[in-house]
C-alpha cells in the first residue's frame, strides 16, 4: 500500500496517459463508425463497397500489428514518422471504428421501416430523415454496445506501452523493473485499469438514460442504477 | 420541364387524382390490375373491399411509398409516377416525387409518430424543414391543428406517453399541418381500442366539414363511409367491382361480390 501512495503521481500521469489514447481513438473510432456506417445503409454500391472494405479490412487485422506498422513501416515507406501516440490512436480508432460501423449500419436498419414511410408523407429529404427521425433512434440502439466497445478500446491502450508511450501498463512494469515490487506494481494497474473502466460505464450509462429519456421510455435514476447494467428495455423506435 | 399534361390544354375538365392503367404486381401477385380512376379536386371517396383487394396499395402508391409496375398516376395534371423528358414520360427520380407529393399527405394505421420528437416537434418537422415556413407560423399552424384535435394541453407531450387515440390525432394534425390538397387515410382507427374510436372519427369529421381536402379512406367503419364520403369505390382482386354514392352502394348495391361483402362486413 505504502508502495502504491508513494508511486501515486507516476501512476496518475499513466493513468492519465491511457485515458488521452482512449479518448482520442474512441472520438476517432466514433467518426468512422458514423460515416462508415451510414455508408453501409445507402442504395449506392460504391458507397456500400468502400463500407464493406474498410470493415472488412479494419476487423481482420490486429491492433498491435497495425500499430507497429503505423510507428515503424511507414517511416520506411515515406520520409515522415507519426508519433508513438498517434500510431497507438490511429491503430485503436481503425480497429474499433470497423466494429462499430456494424453496430451502426445495424440500428439504422432496426428503425422501423413505418418510421421512414412517415417522414417520405411528410416530404423531408435523406439528410433531414436521418438527423432529425432515423439516427435519434438508432443512437439509444446503439449506445450499449458502443459502451462496451469504449471498454474493449481502454483495455487496448495497453499496446502503446510496447512503443515506449509511458502509459498505465508501461509505469507498473517500470516499476517493477526498478523495485522488484511485482505484486505491488501489477496490483496497483489493475486497480487503476479498474476505476477508468468504471467511469467510462457511469458516462456511457448516462449518454444511454439521456437517450432513452428523448425517447420518452421510462429511465432508472439514482446514482447506484449507473454502475448496474440497465434492464432490457424494447429495442427499436416501434410503436405499436 | 411541361409543369402539366398537355391533354389538360384541350380545356376538358381535369381530375386532380386519375390512374391509367396502373398494374402493381408484388413478385408473381397481380394487385392492382389495370386500374383506371379518377378523384375530382374536392371529393371524399372510400374504398372498400377484403382484405388483399389492393385498396390500401393504391394509397401507398399515391403516397410514393411503393411504385408502380406498369401504368401513370397523375396528381393535379401532372404526372407522379413518372416525369417529362422532353415529351417523354419517364419513370420519377425521388427529387420529382418529392415536389409531387408535398401537396399529399398521408395519415396511417399505426399512427407513426417520430418517438423521438414532442407532439409540437412532430407537426411542425414537416412545415419548417420540408415547407419552409418559419418556425414562428409553424408553431402558430401547430397550436391551432391541437386545438381542433382538442389536445392543446399535450404540446409538449412525448408520443409514447399518450394513448393511442390521441397519438392518432396527434398524427392527422401532422398531416394537415403540411395543408395538403389530398389526404389518404389507411385504415386509421383499425388500431385503436373501440372506445378511443369516436374521437378519432369525430376529428375526421370536422376536416370532412370545414375543409375542401380531397380525401381518399380505407376504412372498416361503414356508418362514417357512407356520412363523409361522397362515392364509394368497392375493390376486388384489384380491380373496381362497383362505384356509386354511398347510399346506393350500402343500401342497393348491384354486384353480388358488393352485396356478399357488405353482409360479412356488417354482421
Amino acid at each position: 500500500m505504502e508502495f502504491l501512495i508513494d508511486r501515486l503521481p507516476l501512476y496518475l500521469s499513466g493513468a492519465g496517459t491511457t485515458l488521452l489514447i482512449t479518448l482520442l481513438g474512441a472520438v476517432l473510432a466514433f467518426a468512422l463508425a458514423m460515416v462508415v456506417g451510414v455508408m453501409g445503409t445507402l442504395r449506392n454500391p460504391v458507397a456500400r463497397a468502400i463500407a464493406t472494405g474498410y470493415t472488412e479490412t479494419f476487423r481482420g487485422v490486429a491492433a498491435l500489428v497495425l500499430m507497429y506498422w503505423m510507428a515503424f513501416a511507414i517511416p520506411q515507406l515515406v520520409p515522415y514518422k507519426i508519433d508513438a501516440l498517434f500510431a497507438a490512436v490511429l491503430a485503436l480508432g481503425l480497429n474499433v471504428g470497423a466494429y462499430g460501423a456494424e453496430v451502426v449500419r445495424a440500428a439504422i436498419n432496426a428503425v422501423p421501416k413505418a418510421q421512414v414511410e412517415a417522414t417520405i408523407a411528410l416530404s423531408m429529404s435523406w439528410w433531414r430523415r436521418m438527423r432529425a427521425v432515423v439516427l435519434p433512434q438508432a443512437w439509444a440502439q446503439m449506445l450499449p454496445t458502443f459502451g462496451n466497445l469504449v471498454i474493449e478500446l481502454m483495455k487496448a491502450t495497453a499496446i502503446v506501452s510496447l512503443i515506449g508511450v509511458s502509459d498505465l501498463t508501461r509505469v507498473a512494469q517500470e516499476q517493477r523493473a526498478s523495485t522488484g515490487e511485482t505484486v505491488a506494481a501489477f496490483t496497483g494497474a489493475l486497480i487503476a485499469y479498474f476505476l477508468i473502466a468504471q467511469l467510462l460505464i457511469v458516462g456511457m450509462r448516462l449518454l444511454e438514460r439521456r437517450a432513452n429519456r428523448r425517447l420518452g421510455r421510462p429511465v432508472a435514476t439514482g446514482f447506484l442504477a449507473l454502475l448496474r447494467p440497465p434492464p432490457a428495455t424494447a429495442t427499436g423506435g416501434g410503436r405499436r | 420541364m411541361p409543369q402539366s399534361d398537355p391533354r389538360t390544354s384541350t380545356g376538358t375538365h381535369e381530375p386532380l387524382i386519375r390512374f391509367d392503367q396502373v398494374v402493381k404486381r408484388f413478385g408473381s401477385l397481380t394487385v392492382l390490375d389495370r386500374l383506371d380512376f379518377t378523384v375530382d379536386a374536392g371529393e371524399r371517396v372510400t374504398l372498400i373491399g377484403p382484405s388483399g383487394s389492393g385498396k390500401t396499395t393504391i394509397l401507398r402508391l399515391l403516397m410514393t411509398l411503393e411504385q408502380v409496375t406498369s401504368g401513370v398516376i397523375w396528381v393535379g395534371g401532372e404526372p407522379l409516377s413518372h416525369r417529362y423528358q422532353g415529351d417523354r414520360l419517364v419513370r420519377a427520380n425521388e427529387k420529382h416525387q418529392r415536389r409531387v407529393r408535398k401537396q399529399i399527405g398521408m395519415v396511417f394505421q399505426q399512427f407513426n409518430l417520430f418517438p423521438n420528437m414532442t407532439v409540437r416537434q412532430n407537426i411542425t418537422e414537416g412545415p419548417i424543414h420540408s415547407l419552409g415556413i418559419s418556425r414562428e407560423e409553424a408553431d402558430q399552424r401547430a397550436r391551432e391543428l391541437l386545438e381542433m384535435v382538442d389536445l392543446s394541453d399535450k404540446i409538449d407531450a412525448h408520443p409514447a406517453h399518450l394513448s393511442g387515440g390521441q397519438q392518432q390525432r396527434v398524427a392527422i394534425a401532422r398531416a394537415l399541418a403540411m395543408r395538403p390538397k389530398i389526404l389518404l387515410l389507411d385504415e386509421v382507427t383499425s388500431a385503436l381500442d373501440p372506445e378511443l374510436v369516436t374521437g378519432v372519427l369525430d376529428v375526421l369529421r370536422t376536416v370532412a366539414e370545414t375543409t375542401d381536402i380531397t380525401m381518399l379512406l380505407v376504412t372498416h367503419e361503414m356508418q362514417f363511409a357512407r356520412d363523409v364520403s361522397h362515392r364509394v369505390l368497392m375493390f376486388d382482386h384489384g380491380r373496381i367491382v362497383e362505384e356509386g354514392p354511398p347510399e346506393q352502394i350500402f343500401g342497393d348495391p348491384k354486384e353480388e361480390r358488393t352485396k356478399a361483402f357488405l353482409h360479412a362486413v356488417l354482421d
